[in-house]
């Protein structure tokens, strides 16, 4: 019987064409909407924890002070290059330290001149932020102690100051340092903050602190844990360990900060999740809105078939089997809409992401909500033309001119 | 399912004192006024009246579309006024033919469908549905003609289409409210020969509203409505 009624409602739709089509745009609008800012929300997600990976797996920042950022206090006490050896000798599992000190100087090639950041670290600090050599060599382990007058570079600095031709060997001028560049950074581009992680001049931790900085103060201490180990043991260990260098007795504050890398990546994500789930329920408002379109061409198809009803009732059709018929009609109408947005949407996502330049990815729970959502919409809003159609009264139906 | 209480000495349908009345007060409409009508398995009866007699409220009660307001209206020994709209419903969809006022078939739906429709409600597998959707269209000449619509059929064929709806159920009873209304002398010739031919080789029941004198002849039994009363009740012609 419900087979039945199914092709008796293809039946009715094909018979109508073009009133159907445009009954169900608005079901096809929403349910493509929906699935579109689904997709493109998800990929964008995938692409913020992709780009946060590349900043560096597993990656935790040690700084002085009680909280990062502004609003340090004065009296905070830095750190020196022991601590960090002492992280990498005593905390287990820990694949990488670097030790990091920067500040931004105007570098100067020729007539050229450029400010940006100097970072003043080892060989360790590629290794943590995941970044590699494009070409020429990392610092040798003698120009390391010596604090040699080198420099790696990367691609923004390249372009500003070279005008992006290969210059390994020229020097740079970095306020009273003049610096012989051994090597090119592989470009990154920019992170998730928007900075332009290409905008960089690394140097020996050594150098920098000689000839820039004059101290022996470690600005950062940024840590890789190793790949499969707790992050969170890692964070733990080092600020015991940091305690216990430090002399704090327990009532004491931690006067460093052990941050990771993963609750950043959390909040970015979550950010872009919300930003998504709204633009979604923004769609999910035109799903409702084609569920009134349906319901009016079903009323007004009832009384368009008014005669058709009192016949069916006439003949022996009960009011629950008229009642089903117009509502398999709209649910099947609904469905129809929906599957077709399915199809539009991830053809528009497919076409979206590669504009946005944002991974595509396919997610099945939400094309399977949205089509059980669109043939709910056909069950709630054709509940009341069907049930308008069983009511009626067959010889008043049969009369209806 | 309903229980019937027929006794050997029953009518198949039987009004006693039935009156129906539309609307309330000053403005009530008394379409009928107390009919007593019996009517047995087998007969041929042709229902006249002028238009507002009460011959078309009385078909509709007697097709169990309606319920009278007072008085008993049996079908098979059932109070069908005590019944419920979807009782009603299967006393219908079981015992009962219809063919309506300008013939009613649905649009857009070939011959086949249409006479298909009924076997449906009934619960009818789809091959056996077929198969007596299209003996009841041979047995009213219309075979090959199956898959035309009500639109590109004649208005002969279209009566003839909805005679084989409402006899391809074999229903207890036929009620055919004016079949040849809309038809020339030759084609209502044929229809009433074709109901003839249901009424004594079949033992279908007929209930016939007409208008014109002629076809009346061909019913058994003439029962003539005047102003929500039964004025006469002739069989073969002779008053009874």
């Amino acid at each position: 019987m419900l087979w039945n009624t199914i092709l008796l409602a293809l039946r009715e739709i094909k018979r109508n064409v073009m009133r159907s089509v445009l009954t169900i745009l608005g079901i096809v609008i929403g349910v493509g909407a929906v699935i579109t800012m689904v997709t493109i929300g998800g990929g964008a997600t995938v692409q913020v924890r992709e780009q946060i990976a590349s900043m560096g797996s597993n990656l935790l920042m040690v700084s002085p002070g009680k909280r990062l950022g502004p609003g340090q206090s004065s009296n905070t006490v830095l750190f020196k290059l022991n601590d960090g050896e002492a992280i990498l000798r005593d905390v287990s599992s820990i694949a990488a330290v670097a030790p990091v000190s920067s500040q931004s100087i105007k570098a100067v090639f020729g007539n050229q001149n450029w400010s940006t950041q100097v970072t003043g670290s080892d060989n360790q600090y590629l290794k943590v932020t995941n970044r590699s050599i494009r070409t020429g060599r990392q610092f040798s382990d003698s120009e390391l102690r010596a604090g040699a007058a080198v420099c790696i570079v990367g691609e923004t600095v390249l372009k500003k100051l070279f005008g992006g031709q290969e210059s390994l060997g020229g020097n740079i001028r970095l306020e009273k340092l003049s610096c012989q560049v051994i090597g090119i950074l592989e470009a990154k581009g920019q992170n998730t903050m928007g900075m332009d992680q290409d905008d960089i001049v690394v140097i020996p931790l050594r150098t920098y602190q000689r000839r820039i900085s004059g101290n022996q103060d470690v600005a950062l201490i940024q840590v890789s844990v190793q790949e499969g180990a707790s992050t969170d043991k890692a964070q733990r260990d080092i600020r015991l360990l940091m305690r216990e260098r430090r002399h704090l007795s327990p009532s004491d504050d931690d006067n460093f900060n052990v941050m990771d890398m993963k609750e950043i990546a959390k909040m970015l994500t979550g950010t872009t999740q919300l930003l998504t789930a709204l633009l979604s329920a923004v769609a999910a408002v035109s799903l409702l809105v084609g569920g009134i379109g349906i319901m009016n061409i079903m009323l007004v198809s009832v009384t368009e078939r008014t005669r058709e009803i009192g016949i069916r009732l006439a003949i022996g059709a009960l009011e629950s089997e008229v009642l089903m018929q117009f509502l398999v009609e709209a649910v099947v109408l609904s469905s129809f809409g929906g599957l077709i947005g399915i199809v539009l949407a991830l053809t528009s996502s497919v076409w979206l992401a590669n504009m946005l330049r944002v991974p595509f990815v396919f997610n099945t729970g939400i094309v399977v909500i949205a089509f059980l959502f669109s043939a709910a919409v056909g069950v709630i809003f054709g509940y009341f033309p069907a049930l308008k159609a069983a009511r009626l009264d067959p010889i008043e139906a049969l009369r209806y001119e | 399912m309903i229980a019937f209480s027929q006794t050997d000495n029953q009518s198949l349908i039987e009004l006693q004192g039935v009156t129906k009345v539309y609307g309330t007060g000053q403005a009530a409409m008394h379409a009928l006024r107390g009919i007593d009508l019996n009517i047995d398995e087998g007969e041929f009866v042709a229902v006249m009246g002028p238009s507002g007699s009460g011959k078309s409220t009385c078909m509709n009660i007697l097709g169990c579309l309606d319920t009278p307001t007072a008085g008993a209206y049996k079908f098979k020994g059932i109070e069908v006024g005590k019944l419920t709209r979807n009782q009603r419903t299967r006393l219908r969809r079981f015992y009962l033919g219809f063919v309506f006022q300008g013939y009613n078939l649905l649009n857009r739906t070939s011959a086949l469908e249409n006479v298909e429709l009924p076997l449906i409600y009934r619960g009818v597998p789809a091959g056996v549905r077929r198969a007596r959707a299209l003996q009841a269209l041979k047995t009213v000449g219309l075979k090959g003609w199956e898959s035309h619509t009500p639109g590109e059929l004649s208005g002969g064929q279209e009566q003839r289409v909805a005679i084989a709806r409402a006899i391809v159920t074999e229903p207890a009873v036929l009620f055919a409210d004016e079949p040849t209304g809309n038809l020339d002398t030759a084609r209502s010739r044929e229809i009433m020969d074709l109901l003839t031919g249901l009424n004594c080789d079949r033992g279908i029941t007929i209930v016939m509203v007409t208008h014109e004198p002629d076809m009346a002849t061909y019913a058994k039994r003439i029962v003539r409505f005047l102003d929500g009363l039964v004025e006469k009740d002739e069989r073969n012609g002779r008053a009874t």
